[in-house]
This record gives C-alpha cells, sequence and structure tokens, in this order.
C-alpha cells in the first residue's frame, strides 16, 4: 500500500526534518494527522518531495503542524505549493459554534422568553378578538360586504367533511364510558346507572370537549397553515393593496363557520355517544333499546343539553381565533408555519379546557345541575 | 477479503481511474419521461477533466434532470451514465459510494440542513465519510472551507435561515466541496444573486477550480456565468443535447434556439461587455508595456 500517507524522520545537518510520503488526500490521510500532533518540536522542515498526490485536507493539514512547530516546508511541486498557499490564505479563526451563555443564565434568560412570549401571545390574541369584533362590527352596519359564498364553502370544509371522523370517534367514546362505567357500578349492583353516567357525561362535557378538540386538530391546524402560506406568498398583502380586509375575507368567515358548526356537531357528537354506550347497553348488559331510552329521558335534565349547547360556540371562537391569529403571525420562512401550526392546535385545546372548567363552576353555581 | 478490504480496494480503483480518466462524466443514449411527457431522448453528453461545462437550455429542457440522473437521483428509463468510467445507473445508494464521495452538490436553493449551523453543515460530509478526522481538525477544515468560499469568519454558528441568498450559495459550495470532491455539479449558483453578487461568485468558482483541479457541471441561466467562466457550454433542446462547444463554435451553428439564445438582446449585451472587459484589460496591458 504505497498510496497510504506515512512519515518518516530524518536528520540532515544535525537538524531533525521530517518526510512525508504517499497520497496526502483525505481518503489516505487515515491516522497521519494524530502522528503529526504528536511530534513535539522543533522540527526543521516537512519534506514533500516523496508525496505523489495532495489535497486542500492534506496540505491543510501539512500546514498547521508546520505553523505549530514553526518549521519550513520543503520540495512541495506545484500543486503541494498551490494548495498550501491557498488554505495559508484563509487561515484565520472563523468561530464554529454560537456563543455559550453560562448555564444560569442561560436557563434564566430561558424562562424569561416564555414569560415574555405567553405574555405577548395572550395580548396578541386579545388584540386580534378585538380586530374580529371591529370587523364583525362593519359586517353587521354593511351586510352587503358579507361573503355568503366563502362561509359556506366552509360550513363544507369545517362541518359536513368532519361528520366520519367525529362520528365514529363519538361513538366510541359512548361505548368506553359505558362499558368502564358498568364495570365499575356493577360492584354495588346499580348497572342501571351506567344509563346516567352516559347521558349526562356526553351531552355536558364530552360531546362538545372532544367535538372541540377534534376540531381543533382538524380546522384550526388548517387556519393557521392557510393563512400562514398566503402570509409567505404574499397573498394577504397583496389583498390588502386591492383594498379587501383580510379581516372580513378571511378570518370572518372562518370564525363564523367553526362558530355556527360547533354547537351542531357537538349536539351530533353527544348523539353519537349516546348511540355509542345505548349500543354497549343492549349487547353488554342487555338493556334493551326502548329502556335505556325512556330511563335517558328520566335522568337527563334538559339542562344538561343547553350547557353543552351554550359551550360550543364559545369553543368554537377561540378555536378559530388561536387559529386565523397563529397564521396572520407567519413572518419569515416555512418552518415558521409548522411550528405556528403546532402553537395554534395546543393554544386551542389549552384554552378550551381551562375555559370548559370555568363553565362547569359557573353552571353549577346557576343551579344547572 | 474483508469488508473493509474490498471497501480500500474499490477506493483504489476509483483513484486510479479518477486521475487516469480524461472524461469526467459520459452520459450516452439518456432517456427520461414523466408520464407521457419525454424529457430526454438518446441524450449524449461527455464532460472532460477539468473542464467547467455550462448546461443552458430553455425552462423545462430537463437541465436539473439531466443532473439528477447523473448523480443518481433520478432513474433514467434507458441510457448509460458513467462517472469516471463508474456506471452509475441503478445502483444502489451504497454501492456507488466509493464514486459517491468524489462529488459534490450544490443545490439551486443551497439545501442546507435547517437545523444546523453553516459550520456543522460543512462538517457533515466529513462525519459521514471519514470518521477518522478527529473533532479538532474537523473544525479546521470547516473553517478553512468556509473562508475559501468567501463567506466572512462569523457566518460559522449562523443558522441557514439567519443567512442572505448569496451567502446561503456559498455555505452550500463550502458543504460541496467540504470532502475535496473531484467534481462540482452547480444548480443555477448565480439564479438570484445581485449582478456584483453573481460576479464575485463566478470568480470564485472559476478560482476554486483552478485551485483545486475540479471538473465542474454547470446549469445556469446566467450569460454573463457562460461568457466568463465556462470553458464549453452544453446547449439542452429538442430532447438532447444539440450542441457542444466553446461559445464562438456554438454561435457558427445555424440552430434558432442557439441564435435567439446568444443573440439576443441578453446575450448581446453579454457578449459586448466581456468584449470591453477585454479591450480594457488590453488597454491597461498596452499601459503598462
Amino acid at each position: 500500500m504505497s498510496k497510504a500517507a506515512d512519515l518518516a524522520e530524518d536528520t540532515r545537518d544535525g537538524d531533525r526534518i521530517i518526510r512525508l510520503s504517499g497520497y496526502l488526500s483525505i481518503s489516505c490521510l487515515k491516522d497521519l494527522p494524530a502522528r503529526l500532533d504528536s511530534i513535539e518540536g522543533p522540527v526543521r522542515a516537512f519534506d514533500l518531495s516523496d508525496v505523489e498526490h495532495i489535497d486542500t485536507i492534506g496540505a491543510w493539514t501539512v500546514h498547521r503542524t508546520a505553523r505549530r512547530l514553526g518549521s519550513e516546508i520543503i520540495g512541495s511541486n506545484d500543486d503541494a505549493e498551490r494548495l498550501i498557499a491557498a488554505v495559508g490564505a484563509v487561515d484565520e479563526p472563523v468561530s464554529i459554534r454560537p456563543d455559550k451563555t453560562p448555564p444560569l443564565q442561560r436557563v434564566l434568560g430561558q424562562i424569561g422568553e416564555a414569560v415574555y412570549n405567553s405574555g405577548s401571545t395572550l395580548l396578541g390574541l386579545l388584540d386580534f378578538f378585538g380586530a374580529t369584533l371591529v370587523a364583525s362590527w362593519s359586517l353587521i352596519r354593511q351586510p352587503s360586504r358579507f361573503r355568503v359564498n366563502a362561509v359556506v364553502q366552509r360550513f363544507e370544509v369545517v362541518g359536513v367533511s368532519a361528520l366520519g371522523i367525529i362520528g365514529l370517534m363519538s361513538f366510541l367514546i359512548g361505548i368506553v364510558i359505558a362499558q368502564q362505567g358498568s364495570v365499575q357500578l356493577r360492584q354495588f349492583g346499580m348497572e342501571m346507572l351506567t344509563i346516567n353516567l352516559v347521558g349526562r357525561l356526553t351531552f355536558r362535557e364530552l360531546g362538545v370537549l372532544m367535538t372541540a378538540i377534534m376540531v381543533a386538530g382538524r380546522s384550526g391546524s388548517a387556519f393557521a397553515a392557510q393563512l400562514g402560506t398566503m402570509k409567505l406568498t404574499e397573498e394577504i398583502d397583496a389583498m390588502r393593496t386591492i383594498g379587501v380586509s383580510p379581516m372580513e375575507a378571511l378570518v370572518m368567515p372562518r370564525t363564523l363557520a367553526v362558530v355556527v358548526m360547533m354547537p351542531l356537531l357537538g349536539f351530533y357528537a353527544s348523539i353519537m355517544s349516546i348511540i355509542g354506550g345505548g349500543f354497549l347497553c343492549a349487547v353488554a348488559l342487555e338493556i334493551p333499546p326502548i329502556t335505556f331510552i325512556q330511563r335517558l329521558r328520566e335522568v337527563v335534565p334538559i339542562t344538561d343539553l343547553w350547557v353543552g349547547l351554550l359551550k360550543a360556540p364559545v369553543f368554537g371562537v377561540i378555536i378559530a381565533l388561536a387559529g386565523c391569529f397563529q397564521g396572520m403571525q407567519v413572518k419569515a420562512n416555512a418552518e415558521e408555519v409548522g411550528t405556528r401550526t403546532t402553537a395554534a392546535v395546543v393554544q386551542a385545546i389549552f384554552l378550551v379546557i381551562v375555559l370548559d372548567s370555568f363553565f362547569a363552576v359557573f353552571f353549577t353555581w346557576v343551579g344547572w345541575n | 477479503m474483508s469488508e473493509e478490504e474490498e471497501q480500500r480496494a474499490e477506493e483504489q480503483r476509483i483513484d486510479e481511474a479518477v486521475e487516469t480518466a480524461d472524461i469526467a462524466i459520459s452520459v450516452r443514449g439518456l432517456r427520461n419521461s414523466f408520464g407521457d411527457q419525454i424529457i430526454h431522448d438518446d441524450l449524449d453528453l461527455d464532460v472532460r477533466k477539468g473542464e467547467i461545462l455550462g448546461v443552458v437550455g430553455g425552462s423545462g429542457t430537463g437541465k436539473s434532470v439531466l443532473m439528477r440522473s447523473i448523480i443518481g437521483l433520478q432513474t433514467p428509463d434507458a441510457g448509460e451514465v458513467h462517472v469516471f468510467g463508474e456506471s452509475m445507473v441503478g445502483r444502489l445508494d451504497d454501492e456507488a459510494l466509493a464514486i459517491r464521495k468524489r462529488w459534490g452538490v450544490l443545490f439551486q436553493g443551497g439545501a442546507l440542513f435547517s437545523t444546523l449551523t453553516v459550520a456543522e453543515n460543512v462538517e457533515v460530509p466529513i462525519r459521514e465519510y471519514y470518521p477518522n478526522i478527529g473533532p479538532e481538525l474537523r473544525d479546521e477544515i470547516a473553517a478553512y472551507k468556509i473562508r475559501m468560499t468567501g463567506l466572512p469568519p462569523e457566518a460559522g454558528p449562523k443558522y441557514p435561515s439567519e443567512l442572505s441568498g448569496g451567502m446561503k450559495k456559498r455555505a452550500g459550495l463550502a458543504r460541496a466541496l467540504a470532502i475535496d470532491p473531484d467534481l462540482l455539479f452547480l444548480d443555477e449558483p448565480t439564479a438570484g444573486l445581485d449582478p456584483i453578487g453573481a460576479a464575485a461568485f463566478d470568480d470564485q468558482t472559476r478560482k476554486l477550480q483552478q485551485t483545486l483541479g475540479l471538473t465542474v457541471f454547470l446549469i445556469t441561466h446566467d450569460l454573463d456565468t457562460l461568457y466568463s467562466i465556462c470553458d464549453r457550454v452544453a446547449v439542452l433542446a429538442d430532447k438532447r443535447v444539440t450542441a457542444v462547444g466553446t461559445i464562438p463554435e456554438l454561435l457558427a451553428t445555424d440552430h434558432p434556439w442557439i441564435q435567439e439564445y446568444f443573440n439576443g438582446p441578453r446575450g448581446r449585451a453579454a457578449t459586448a461587455a466581456v468584449e470591453r472587459s477585454r479591450a480594457q484589460a488590453d488597454g491597461q496591458g498596452n499601459g503598462r508595456r
């Protein structure tokens, strides 16, 4: 293997000379850099006359060692001379890694940044909510500017095409509640109470809540991605220059669509859950459907339905606002569309659950329990 | 023979091929199509070792597809592609590894890894192909590559999103050159750069090509690039390479597209600019004498 880079020591007139040989290229260097590093000075010169081939990495390796030991480079052919000159010309400190801040400072900085970010997001969201209110007020005063087609189109995307997945999900959740509930209640011999559990839980809480989570995942994320991409391709700027308000043309139809669709989807989800629960009761507990329905009418007060339906549009507003707000915040690059979309879904679900707990307290307080 | 020895033997064979070959890339009878649309049909092309070959052609004539076929990102329907005598068609990624180490590619947008800094981007090929290079030397190599491509020293720790278009291209070039390839593919390197930046990039390419003895396959729309740095130009039209040669040779052909390309208003402007700068250089030379 004559090609592998190698080195040999030589003494000439009492001076140490390192003779390099073979191929000084990245693929043949092998352990040569390490061996060169272990050489302790003083070395008079590096002799390259036996080098058959050299590339910039070989040239750099020789150059850095010669610089470290303060030695000369002799016997280089044209190639070697050119390459060593080329790498020598750009031999200056280059920062490779970002400067490291001390850990304490970094943690404090991150906490501060997180607090600032959440504060400014909350303010921004409020600001956006205000802008939406202003836009809706101007639409109420000038109903002719209302974009019926855009809204109806959103109805389909947000509502109709979600029917399948939301129906299936709710049906399965109904089954799960009934199954888990019946296992616990059987211990007291009160399996009939499974119907109370399914009925009240779905109408009051789970029907709307699960719908909200699904809509946030389906539509909230889509809004953020759509508006974010439009922001990137300067579509939204183009709209403004033509005198179309993005608030009216993009945000209002989407918000309205979600607000209208949420109660409908929530009601539909509750019914599907009830059917799922009823199905399990019929199959596993041998409660006939007629009994199930009769019992349901006795134990589920109508206020439970109102609780669910009143919450739904509020959740809708939150989902639409979070989606559109995050979409409109996109500024720089395609990567941001991804992070903003994630943020939209996380914020929407978080706010929906926070608000849901407030609603729970509120409705108990007004006596709807 | 152990796997490592086999690999070493393979690399030596390639080493020899790279040294002895006169033709760096040879494409024969290449055919590419997408659905019904035929992009290339019976396309032949040779790239000589040590030259800068400019590839031009109208939009949609498959310049990038040709490059992708050569570097194995696109499997052609038919035809042969040889790089330094090695067949590239239908070979798996890890089979042609030894030859893959011999080229660097600069994609149109730079294609830098967005989660890594510029320096880390340059280090990726070194780390991947030559794990025997220690971290300290690797950092130094990245540093001089960054400076060689004309990036400022403070660009190293920056992320691609913090760079301007021109700097992204230079960082992409630094990554393409990381392991000292013999063959460099550039896909529209000056697209989207201002004229000053584009001229500087051309200059840098030429300088690096001369210093490192590179063979460059350069796709471009930029007439100035063609005039200033390309040794030969290949014209893609009618689904094949209709003509290859120096610009005067191409001008002598009577292919309508070539005539329109070089003799259109932009073509004439570029010619005039080159003649002006030559005259200026001559003038200075005379003055000194």
